[in-house]
């Protein structure tokens, strides 16, 4: 079991989580840390808002919440001549399984992503902003609240912000239990007093988003770089890291380690190294699998980890995604079929239910897992877990469809013989680990 | 998907209509499209220049078969005792794109039955799709969100909020929105399978749309009715009248063979016995006192064949005493209309129009497809503004309101008239000088005046009103001071036709009013129930009971206290006719079943009672004869149709009464067959009438919302439960009409008093 | 039916949002509804969708989407515990065994003295402190296996004796 950790250690090159303590998180603080100096640099010295969607794009900061679209692209989608009201949205739903970066932020640094949303906001002409956030951090949600008072009583949100002319209204807005809000349309609907369910696209949000207007979504994560590149430069924030990888990443590191908890590493880092960070496997034992980008991402076998970088590209060629960087560790005690078993249960609960092939695909996919590893499986049941896996992916009118198909394929491939022994034998290779 | 459609290319879908907003969520329509890397749905994917799609290709193949294997694992196999059998479109496109066997080994998913009330029944959801067909109809069509899909994933259900029932007018098309067999038609369930069902075309006898239907009949009996789709009259819906009426065919009430009454007895006679009695007892009154002493009340849901056959009775008797208005109670500018009142444009402009005025209607329930037709247009913008005595819940946005009690309504409208004159530069009519319009009436006129496409609609309470000639002529002065349509919702199925055969009264004759209010000697009843159907059901049954022959034509035993005949005559069901609608549509139709028992179609009775008279121009051999020498064609409809008066603007007089009363004529009362439908007398819209009143006024006379009222009006009275509804204004009283209940009190408005009963 | 109190609070919420966009205050709204009553009536539904001016059905639709409406009275105590993989690795699992074992009830049930519901939890976004649970939604206690579980158990035991609701603090809110 994990113990807490004594104090806050997110690593020697942590950015946006260097230097705090959990207690250091109100707005006085951050201003000491040198917070909203950015935003009031762009007010005062009014820099065209094409300006700092040009610094964004050249940091080359990737979205922080799972696909890893480039940010400044995506600001650059948001219709400029628009007449109407335009939005700019956080998504703190952090529901990803093994993800608990944005957390961390909310509650240690909250200020960081106002001014990060305000810049946004100023970058792409939205007067209103909204932030979800995920309903079962309860306490961080009020956090939040308080941090978004403490901004409007000292004018960096509401109208004039700094007398600049520019308004800005953000709000908070909590989920209550649905993961499925994380995807980026489900929490429009959800923001827009709906059930969370996603909506097809095209159209995207930059022209039919929020109330049917434009609006931009980003991840906590990414709204929290962004001070960060205007400060410092898109340059500087870009050499974090490396080529089309700018920046450094939090890594959510959880399961079979010494010390679970965020590391924030500059993305491109061996995963040995972060390993390390994290206090190595846990109890000295060997390293089986890891999933390195949140449930969703395609399990990979230890040694194949061990060769590579964390950085998106790096972890894509591996074969998997970076996703939202949480890293998942099991080791060599850890039955794959159980683990995958609770993976399935997972999205077999969260499928909201609209469209066809994930809201039975996904029932039928834990059913045959359980079953498998219940002692009860069938000598076909590894194929039609992959056709089944097969119908469900790119068939879905959002990417929770894959996420749940992934994991089983990925699962199925690496650890076959697993599979195979528990159809065979009804019972798993290693010991349960309960 | 639009695009397939019109080239005619089939691609399968469950979610998709094309009334409907694109949901995208069955999945079955996924097809392959160049450069894509993913199937796409066809439903939600626009066409672009160049694109090339591939809806049969094996990818798309693949992707439809993977996309029904879903489907299909949790759907029970039970399509052999399935409504739905036959006419699924699961079914169907499980045979084309399912396997033969199930890879699918695990329990099947249970869903537990509804209860959504009379009509539509969910008692096995089970074999729901999660389509949202219905949800989506009853957000965007019928205007109110009954249904819901609870839950998620896997657990979701279509639901109602607990308790609750569907009530809406329009729900049974949910039913045939449904593509599998999950929400069913209620009074048909288990009736038949649908493949030993004739399909028999026929048109609506209820409201003024005409809608077009499908009569399925197994045998001698109608064991449904479903929508014909016709895009310029009803589309792809029906109303639930329309739909569920037929359970009245069936009715123990059925008249079925003539029936005579002989010193207070009644006895069944064969045909040529009930018809002497009624030539002979005719004749005899028109000799002694005078043709006019016949009094002819037809209903405007008969059929133009019957309707010019009974008029030219009347008329061949001497009689110019014959009238289908029977809930009209002015007929003061009967002389100054230029023609017969109608739409004023065809059906399908009305959701053109973008600013549109409707005076005096219960719009959702007296025409619930106009209804929906402005619910769209008011989505996507248009104006719609309410003059009418109730807030009446449109289920739609409405642009501004005047509520008015009824005999401020001519007096508010001369103030929007007032206001458009001032907004438009225009002058006034000198009458309506000293007028000062009110708030609303200024918002209405500037919106009025603000648009393009503009209308203003007279509904059934503008033309029932007291003043309804004045009424007309300050609309008719609005719609020319905007440059706008004047248009009439007309009151029913056959309103018009029966105006362009001549079935009112004419010159020397007696209105449908004054033949009750002057009692006649003799009266012949065609489809009419009068104490139901007439604006004053006191003077009726009072001028019944006193005349020395009533002739009851009717499919139902009904008037047995004071007919002396009752004649079987058919429904529409049982008769060929014509209908002519609102846009002044002709439309024709025949029998579907045979006449139940001795029933004959009464076109034929009144040929045979001509004949039997003697008079001229019943020389008839078979309905395509009446039709030829009797109904106007199309051209010479067109011609005769008018919302032209030549009424001059009056000052209106406002002086209300303390207390007024709004009478609707609920949806479930209006004629005489949807009041012997078994199921929609068990809807909300059947419950008994209540005298709905202002909270303040209850509060003045110390009576408890629920508790038994008193209110007399004129001569009559009637006892009923009183209830608050913020919707009426002070100093009004709505209280239905059409009901046993509520046919005690005399006219659709008036003075009223209230006192605890 | 909701208090004067909550009914500011939901104002406060719909402030939030343009003017013709009241609805999006309904998650908070029902969220204020049962945080005061305990659970979700169909009255206090109702009384929701009266004030947001939404179909009732409308309302009832995301009642029941969100896994943290309870639609049916709960224990005292509703303790929610995540058994999702990551924490489950690190004595999630383990954690919601000995919370049966010690309640005397499975998952979705309630303890016969009505104090306690044991519920299974999805991810909270907290797994570098599995395991984790919450307390009534609001209170978020990490590191809670073995011997801590006990203490909780008993804290909230003692608060049950006292009348009182679940104190708030974890230590998921440092
Ligand atoms: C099922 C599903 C769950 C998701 N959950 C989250 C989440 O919890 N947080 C998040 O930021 N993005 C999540 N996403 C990704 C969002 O849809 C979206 O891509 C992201 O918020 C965009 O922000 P970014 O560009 O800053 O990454 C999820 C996507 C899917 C399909
Ligand atoms: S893929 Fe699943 S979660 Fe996504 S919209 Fe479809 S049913 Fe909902
Ligand atoms: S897996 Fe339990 S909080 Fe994330």
């Amino acid at each position: 079991m994990n113990a807490p950790r004594e104090f806050l250690d997110f690593g020697p090159d942590a950015v946006l989580l260097a230097g705090l303590n959990g207690d250091n998180w109100r707005l006085a603080d951050y201003v000491k840390r040198g917070g909203y100096e950015a935003l009031a640099k762009i007010l005062s010295a009014k820099v065209p808002p094409a300006a700092v969607v040009a610094e964004v794009k050249k940091s080359a900061l990737r979205g922080r919440g799972g696909a890893g679209f480039p940010t400044g692209l995506k600001w650059s989608f948001m219709p400029q001549q628009y007449a109407g009201d335009k939005y700019v949205v956080c998504n703190s739903d952090e529901g990803e399984p093994g993800t608990f970066k944005d957390r961390d932020i909310l509650r240690y640094n909250p200020h960081s992503l106002i001014e990060g949303m305000a810049i946004a906001a100023y970058a792409m002409g939205c007067a209103r902003g909204y932030n979800y956030i995920h309903g079962e951090i309860w306490d961080v949600y009020e956090r939040c609240e308080e941090a978004v008072a403490e901004a409007y009583a000292a004018g960096f949100l509401g109208k004039d912000i700094l007398g600049s002319g520019f308004d800005f209204q953000l709000h908070n807005h909590h989920g209550f239990g649905a993961y499925i809000c994380g995807e980026e349309t489900a929490l429009l609907e959800s923001l827009e007093g709906k059930k969370g369910q996603p909506r097809f696209k095209p159209p995207f949000p930059a022209s039919y988003g929020l109330y049917g207007r434009p609006t931009t979504i980003n991840n906590t994560e990414t709204f929290a770089s962004v001070p960060w590149i205007v400060r410092h430069g898109g340059e500087w924030f870009l050499n974090l890291g490396r080529p089309n990888n700018g920046g450094t990443k939090i890594f959510s590191v959880s399961g079979d380690v010494e010390r679970p908890g965020n590391y924030e590493v500059r993305l491109g880092t061996p995963f040995a190294r972060l390993l390390e960070m994290a206090g190595g496997v846990r109890g000295g034992r060997r390293l089986k699998a890891v999933i390195p980008g949140g449930s969703s991402a395609p399990v990979l076998p230890a040694a194949i980890m061990m060769a590579t970088d964390m950085d998106y590209d790096s972890i894509a060629k591996a074969g998997s995604m970076l996703g939202s960087g949480a890293v998942i560790v099991m080791d060599e005690t850890r039955c794959m079929v159980k683990s995958l078993c609770r993976l399935s249960y997972f999205y077999y609960e969260e499928s909201c239910g609209q469209c066809t092939p994930c809201r039975e695909g996904t029932g039928w996919l834990w059913r045959m897992v359980d079953r498998i590893e219940n002692g009860e499986g069938r000598q076909e049941d590894l194929d039609l877990l992959n056709s089944v896996s097969d119908n469900i992916m790119g068939r879905t009118i959002c990417a929770l469809g894959d996420a749940a198909a992934m994991p089983v394929k990925s699962f199925v491939k690496h650890f076959r013989d697993e599979f195979q022994h528990h159809i065979d034998h009804k019972r798993c290779v290693v010991a349960p680990y309960l | 998907m639009d695009a397939a459609v019109k080239l005619g290319i089939y691609v399968p879908h469950f979610c998709w209509h094309r009334k409907l907003s694109i949901a995208a969520n069955c999945r079955m329509c996924l097809v392959q499209v160049e450069k894509a890397p993913k199937p796409l749905p066809a439903c939600a994917t626009p066409v672009a220049d160049g694109m090339k799609v591939h809806t049969h290709s094996e990818l798309a193949v693949s992707a439809q078969k993977g996309v029904m294997e879903f489907l299909l694992i949790n759907h029970p196999l039970d399509c052999p005792i399935c409504d739905q059998g036959g006419e699924c479109q699961l079914q169907d496109l499980a045979v084309g794109y399912g396997a033969s066997g199930s890879r699918y080994g695990e329990p099947k998913r249970v869903v537990f039955h509804k209860n959504l009330g009379p009509l539509v029944s969910a008692e096995e959801m089970t074999r729901c799709i999660h389509c949202t067909r219905c949800v989506r109809f009853g957000q965007e069509i019928a205007g109110v969100m009954e249904l819901g899909m609870m839950g998620r994933g896997e657990h979701s259900e279509i639901v109602t909020f607990v308790g609750r029932t569907v009530d809406s007018e329009l729900s049974g098309n949910m039913i045939d929105l449904c593509p599998v067999g999950a929400l069913t038609s209620k009074p048909f369930r288990y009736a038949a399978r649908t493949w030993e069902l004739a399909r028999r075309k026929s048109v609506s006898p209820h409201d003024a749309l005409g809608s077009n239907l499908v009569v399925q009949v197994k045998g001698d009996r109608v064991m449904r009715v479903l929508p014909l789709d016709n895009e310029a009259v009803n589309e792809c819906w029906i109303s639930d009248k329309d739909r569920f009426s037929y359970e009245a065919l069936g009715s123990d009430e059925r008249l079925t063979a003539p029936r005579v009454k002989h010193n207070g007895e009644w006895r069944e006679v064969d045909w040529p016995t009930a018809l002497d009695v009624v030539a002979r007892g005719l004749k005899d009154i028109a000799a002694k006192h005078g043709g006019n002493a016949i009094g002819v009340l037809a209903s405007p849901h008969a059929t133009l064949e019957e309707l010019a056959l009974v008029a030219r009775l009347a008329r061949g008797l001497g009689s110019e005493s014959v009238d289908h208005r029977l809930r009209q109670s002015d007929f003061s500018d009967d002389g100054a209309l230029a023609g017969v009142p109608w739409l004023g444009m065809p059906i399908a402009e009305v959701g053109a129009q973008d600013r549109v005025l409707v005076v005096g209607s219960f719009l959702r329930k007296d025409h619930p497809l106009i209804a929906a037709r402005l619910r769209l247009a008011a989505k996507r913008g248009t104006q719609v503004s309410m003059l009418h005595a109730v807030d009446d819940d449109w289920l739609m946005p409405v642009a501004h309101k005047a509520i008015v009690a009824p005999s401020l309504v001519p007096a508010t409208l001369a103030g929007i008239v007032v206001a458009a004159a001032k907004g438009a530069g225009r002058p006034a009519p000198p009458a309506l000088a000293g007028v000062v319009p009110s708030p609303s009436a200024e918002a209405i006129a500037a919106s009025l005046l603000s648009g393009s496409k503009r209308a203003v609609f007279l509904g059934n309470a503008a033309v029932q009103h007291a003043d309804a000639a004045r009424i007309r002529a300050l609309a008719q002065a609005l719609a020319d001071i905007v440059g706008g349509t004047l248009g009439t919702l007309v009151e029913s199925a056959n309103a018009i036709g029966a105006a362009l055969v001549d079935a009112q009264s004419g010159a020397g004759g007696l209105d449908a009013q004054a033949m009750l209010a002057d009692p006649r000697k003799a009266y012949v009843l065609l489809h009419a129930e009068p104490e139901f159907d007439c604006a004053n059901p006191v003077a009726a049954r009072a001028a019944l009971g006193k005349a020395d022959l009533v002739v009851v034509m009717s499919p139902f035993a009904h008037g047995t206290s004071y007919a002396d005949v009752l004649l079987p005559v058919a429904p529409f069901t049982e008769t060929a006719g014509t209908f002519v609608n609102c846009e002044g549509r002709l439309q024709s139709f025949n029998g579907v079943v045979k006449p139940a028992g001795e029933t004959r179609p009464a076109w034929k009775v009144l040929r045979v009672l001509g004949t039997l008279l003697d008079l001229e121009g019943f020389a008839f051999e078979s309905v395509d004869d009446v039709r030829r020498a009797l109904t106007p064609d199309a051209g010479a409809i067109a011609h005769r149709l008018s919302n032209a008066t030549s009424m001059p603007v009056t000052a209106p007089a406002a002086h209300p009464a303390p207390l007024e009363r709004v009478a609707d004529v609920p949806i479930y009362f209006a004629d005489p067959l949807v009041r012997r439908a078994a199921s929609l007398q068990l809807t909300a819209d059947a419950k008994p009438p209540r005298a709905r009143v202002h909270r303040a006024l209850l509060e003045k006379l110390g009576i408890a919302d629920g508790a038994q009222v008193r209110i007399r009006q004129g001569r009559g009275e009637a006892v009923v439960a009183a209830m608050v509804d913020a919707a009426v204004p002070p100093g009004v009283v709505r209280l239905a009409a059409a009901h046993a209940s509520t046919c005690g009190l005399e006219g659709l408005s008036g003075p009223v008093t209230v006192e605890r009963a | 039916m909701l208090s004067a109190d909550a009914r500011a609070r939901i104002d406060r919420e719909i402030a939030k949002y343009p003017a013709d966009q009241r609805q999006s205050a309904v998650m908070s709204a029902l969220a204020i509804a049962q945080r005061e009553q305990g659970w979700l009536s169909t009255a206090a539904i109702d009384e929701v969708a009266s004030i947001l001016g939404m179909p009732p059905v409308a309302v009832y639709e995301v009642a029941t989407f969100y896994a943290m409406y309870d639609l049916k009275p709960t224990g005292r105590f509703k303790l929610t515990v995540c058994t999702n993989l990551p924490c489950a690795l690190s004595g999630g699992a383990a954690a919601a065994e000995h919370l049966k074992a010690r309640l005397g009830v499975d998952f979705g049930e309630t303890t016969p003295d009505g104090r306690f519901t044991l519920r299974e939890g999805e991810c909270m976004g907290a797994c570098g402190d599995a395991p984790v649970l919450l307390v009534n939604n609001l209170r978020m206690e990490s590191w809670a296996g073995g011997e801590k579980l006990d203490r909780l158990v008993d804290e909230l035991a003692a608060a049950a004796d006292r009348g009182e609701g679940a104190p708030r603090g974890g230590e998921g809110g440092r």
